[in-house]
């Protein structure tokens, strides 16, 4: 019977990612419902730890896909290479990798090899009444969603991140650990990685890992007022962000955007100002706990997902709202 | 070296339109055209255009354009002969209707891309804010055999490769590949160039070439992906309004409700 595979990932440290857990969940069901086995690969230089973790997520066998050449999240030639030979070797009815760095380049292209295509940014997964994968995607920049079924011979999905709560990790549980070396060669690679930059000055705490997050955009008119946002953000222990308007106008670094093509955000506390809630901006926030929101048209798509919002111009509110803020967290 | 580019451009419903003007007719698993919203050029695709301009403008060389639709409105799709392409051609034909099934779209495309003959680098846009699928331009390259780098910023060409910036989430690198390659460009790109009169002028006058099925000679392959439901979310979240005499005291209020709501 074709199992089910999900492609995890390995970190630096050579733990398993935790998109893994998220794969194995969403695809635990699926393996159950098809009655066939789940089966985890794990590429990299040395993942033999993170298959053994992949076993006590739930799944039933994991492949240890080891490789020189798959020494880095961009090796995306190396990975698809891999991925191939491994879906030649276990010939799965399913396939599931993570919309991330690597997913999003690597599960197309394996599928395109494959015969067929990807069902991308799912955030749902599921059999339909015939066993075909059925997908839940965001579509129209998170104005709607889709379901679309996979119909080729085999169904290539990449998961959003944080779709999935990884199931909880048994140690007792038991699984063959396979050891699995594609023997890629130096014709593999097309594209090589000459080197790697970091950009983001934020000092400390990541845009991502935030508890609150201040977001400004293009009803701010400007870079200047971005002061007042680090301001509460400094005072909250927050984060700030900002809408694609305000990264591409050049008023922040491009590296604060959240949106549908910047930073997916899920904070307790998503405060935006002069945002009017595109729902390309919404794609990236809208799993925030608490959305609240400044801005001077009440009527704005922003309030519709706002749990408090406050209509008017910033320039008065704000400074109003900073005072009594730093009263209250003194 | 003068650089033969193709760049892949869509035509899309303008995902800038007023939420209130989005609506999904359920039942035929269709977004219902707005009324009196035009579509668009697909915005990472105009950065595509851009980008292949910029090239050119150091490379010299032809900037053809290539787009797939069951029909089009011209003077919406002929906009990168405006911003200054030197060739528009329209894949044109009832079969090729507008579906997230990327293998039937990049099938077509790739067919033309090999019609087409002469070429060193494809650029598209990194998705299409339809369906935003973001795989057609990888599709493209796995079929023609060829390298791809995903979400250009930045894109150089110099001794037979392409050397590009692609975007990260807290800076980028730098990729490089032989030509022909196909290259996928991000709003990070930088801003779509705004068609002088004179672009305008000179778009009016070129015809765009039209291929069909036939002049492809392509095979409709089996389809991969179904489209089975199409549905607006529901919002179910009640905002709360602040109140105040004035807007200083509703931000006063509001950093009060955020304290008493534990928010923080």
């Amino acid at each position: 019977m074709p199992p089910v595979l999900i492609i995890g990932e390995v970190t630096p440290d050579g733990d398993a990612a935790s998109i893994t857990g998220e794969l194995i969940a969403a695809a635990r069901p699926l393996a159950d419902g098809l009655g066939v086995e789940l089966v985890a690969a794990l590429p990299g230089t040395s993942s033999q730890r993170a298959a053994a973790t992949a076993i006590t997520l739930g799944a039933d066998k994991a492949y240890a896909v080891e490789d020189p050449f798959l020494d880095d999240p961009s090796a995306f030639d190396a990975h698809v290479a891999a991925a191939q030979k491994l879906c030649q070797e276990i010939g799965p009815s399913i396939v599931l990798f993570g919309r991330t760095i690597t997913g999003r380049d690597v599960a197309p292209r394996l599928a395109f090899r494959l015969g067929t295509c990807a069902a991308n940014d799912c955030v749902e997964v599921k059999l339909d009444s015939d066993q075909r994968l059925a997908a839940l995607r965001p579509v129209f920049g998170g104005s709607a969603l889709a379901w679309v079924r996979c119909l080729g011979d085999v169904a290539v999905v990449t998961v959003r991140a944080k779709a999935y709560e990884p199931l909880e990790a048994d140690a007792t549980r038991k699984g063959e650990v396979v050891n699995f070396s594609p023997g890629l060669g130096r014709d593999a690679v097309k594209s090589r990685l000459v080197e790697r930059v970091k950009e983001d000055q934020t000092q400390g705490l990541r845009l991502e890992d935030a508890r609150i997050v201040v977001s400004g955009g293009r009803g701010l008119g400007g870079p200047d007022p971005f002061v007042h946002l680090e301001e509460i953000a400094k005072l909250l222990g927050g984060a700030v962000g900002a809408s694609r308007a305000a990264c591409d106008a050049g008023w922040v670094p491009a590296t604060l955007q959240v949106g549908l093509t910047g930073k997916t955000v899920t904070p307790d506390l998503y405060l935006t100002v002069g945002i009017s809630g595109a729902s390309q901006h919404m794609a990236g926030c809208a799993a925030s706990k608490n959305i609240v929101s400044i801005n001077k048209d009440g009527d704005a798509n922003i309030f519709k997902e706002a749990r408090f919002g406050a209509v008017g111009d910033w320039k008065n509110i704000l400074p109003a709202f900073i005072e009594q803020l730093q009263e209250l967290v003194k | 070296m003068p650089l033969n580019i193709i760049v892949a451009a869509k035509q899309v419903l303008d995902p800038e339109m007023p939420a209130s003007a989005f609506k999904v007719d359920r039942d035929a698993k269709k977004i219902m055209p707005p009324q009196g919203i035009p579509p668009v050029v697909n915005g990472f695709d105009e950065n595509a255009v851009e980008a292949a301009l910029q090239l050119r403008e150091i490379h010299e060389g032809k900037v053809t354009v290539l787009t797939m639709g069951a029909e089009f409105a011209l003077d919406v799709i002929k906009k990168p002969l405006s911003m200054g392409a030197d060739e528009l051609i329209l894949l044109q034909d009832p079969a090729f209707i507008n579906t997230p099934d990327s293998f039937f779209t990049a099938t077509v495309l790739a067919a033309a891309i090999k019609k087409i003959g002469e070429y060193d680098l494809i650029i598209c846009g990194r998705q299409a804010s339809d369906w935003d699928s973001s795989q057609v331009s990888l599709g493209i390259a796995e079929m023609l055999g060829l390298p791809v780098i995903t979400l250009g910023r930045k894109i150089e060409v110099g001794d037979g490769k392409v050397l590009v910036q692609r975007v990260l989430t807290d800076g980028y690198e730098v990729m490089e590949a032989s030509l022909p390659a196909v290259v996928t460009v991000s709003n990070e790109f930088g801003e779509p160039r705004y068609p002088t009169l004179r672009g305008i002028m000179q778009a009016t006058r070129k015809m765009p070439t039209t291929w069909t099925s036939a002049d492809l000679g392509v095979e409709i392959p089996a389809p991969q992906l179904e489209l089975s439901d199409l549905f607006v979310p529901e919002r179910d979240r009640q905002c709360e309004y602040i109140e105040g005499s004035d807007e200083a005291a509703i931000g006063r209020n509001l950093a009060l409700k955020l304290r008493e709501a534990k928010l923080i």
